[in-house]
C-alpha cells in the first residue's frame, strides 16, 4: 500500500517534470537533436538537472541494506556490453530522431488525447510486443 | 529565452526527485520503457500494481500541468505514417536495448552503469545523426 503511494507520487513528479520542461513537445526534443540547426539546449539542462540529483544520491541510497518500503533493491543484473544493447539503442535513437518522442513523454502526452500521440503509443506498444515475440522466436 | 532553460532545470529536478523517491522507498529504477513494457508483456503479478500506479501518476502529472496552464504544447515534427514507423522503432529498440532516456539516461548513468552510459551515448548520437540526415534530404 505504502509503496503504491510512492509509485503514484513518483509518477506525478515525473509527469510534471516532463510537462514543465516541455519535453513532451517533440519540437523541443528535435531542436536539441538538431545540432547543426538552430540548437535548443533545453534537453541537456533537463538531463543535467536530473543527474545533479540522482548521480550523488543513488550511490548513497544503494549503500543501504534495503529500501525503506521493500525487502530488496530491484536492479538490472546485466553488466556486459552486448550486441543487443547497442543494436537496441541504435533502433531507439533512429525512432527518437524521427519523431522526437520517447516512452515517458509519449505516455504523459496521452492526456492531450492527440490522435497522433495515441497512434505513436500504440505503435510503440506493438514494438514492445514484436521484440518480445522475436526474442522468443530466436531462442527456439 | 531565459524562461526556457529555467523550465528545463526545474523539470529535470522534478524528474530526478521522482527517480530518487522510487529507488529510496521502493528499490525500483524509474525506467518508463521497462515499467510499461512489463505491464503489456507479463501477467500482472503481486508487484504489478506499482507499475500501474506509476503510469497513472505520469498521466496525472501531465494532466495537472494541462489544467493549471491550460495547454500542453505538442508540435509534431513528422507525418502520421512516419510516427507509426518511429513508434515501432522506439518500442522494439527500448526493449532490445533494456531501456530508454529515463532508465539508462537518468538512472543508469547515476548508478555508473557501463551499459547505460554506452546506450545513452549511442541513442543520442544516432538520434542526432537521424535528425541531421532527415534535414539534409529534406524530409
Amino acid at each position: 500500500m505504502k509503496n503504491n503511494f510512492i509509485s503514484l507520487l513518483s509518477g506525478i513528479l515525473f509527469g510534471l517534470g516532463l510537462a514543465v520542461s516541455e519535453m513532451v513537445n517533440p519540437a523541443r526534443v528535435i531542436g536539441f537533436l538538431d545540432i547543426t540547426g538552430n540548437w535548443d539546449p533545453t534537453l541537456a539542462f533537463v538531463m543535467g538537472s536530473a543527474l545533479m540529483i540522482t548521480a550523488p544520491l543513488f550511490p548513497v541510497i544503494l549503500r543501504r541494506s534495503h529500501p525503506l518500503f521493500a525487502d530488496t533493491f530491484s536492479l538490472p543484473d546485466k553488466t556486459l556490453l552486448d550486441k543487443k544493447l547497442i543494436f537496441g539503442a541504435c533502433l531507439f535513437g533512429l525512432g527518437w530522431g524521427i519523431a522526437g518522442l520517447c516512452p515517458g513523454p509519449s505516455i504523459a502526452a496521452l492526456v492531450t488525447l492527440s490522435p497522433n500521440v495515441i497512434i505513436f503509443v500504440l505503435a510503440m506498444l506493438a514494438g514492445y510486443w514484436l521484440e518480445n515475440y522475436a526474442e522468443r522466436f530466436m531462442s527456439h | 529565452m531565459e524562461t526556457i532553460w529555467i523550465g528545463g532545470v526545474v523539470g529535470g529536478g522534478l524528474i530526478g526527485l521522482s527517480a530518487v523517491l522510487l529507488l529510496l522507498f521502493n528499490g525500483r529504477i524509474t525506467g518508463v520503457s521497462g515499467i510499461v513494457g512489463a505491464l503489456l508483456l507479463h501477467k500482472l503479478s503481486h508487484d504489478g500494481l506499482w507499475r500501474i500506479m506509476f503510469v497513472i501518476g505520469l498521466l496525472c502529472g501531465a494532466g495537472i500541468y494541462l489544467v493549471v496552464q491550460g495547454d500542453l504544447p505538442m508540435q509534431m515534427q513528422t507525418s502520421r505514417s512516419m510516427l507509426i514507423v518511429a513508434g515501432l522503432l522506439v518500442g522494439f529498440g527500448t526493449r532490445l536495448g533494456s531501456g530508454c532516456t529515463s532508465g539508462h539516461g537518468v538512472c543508469g548513468i547515476a548508478r555508473r552503469s557501463k551499459r547505460s552510459i554506452t546506450a545513452t551515448l549511442v541513442f543520442i548520437g544516432v538520434a542526432m545523426l537521424t535528425v541531421y540526415t532527415t534535414r539534409a534530404i529534406g524530409l
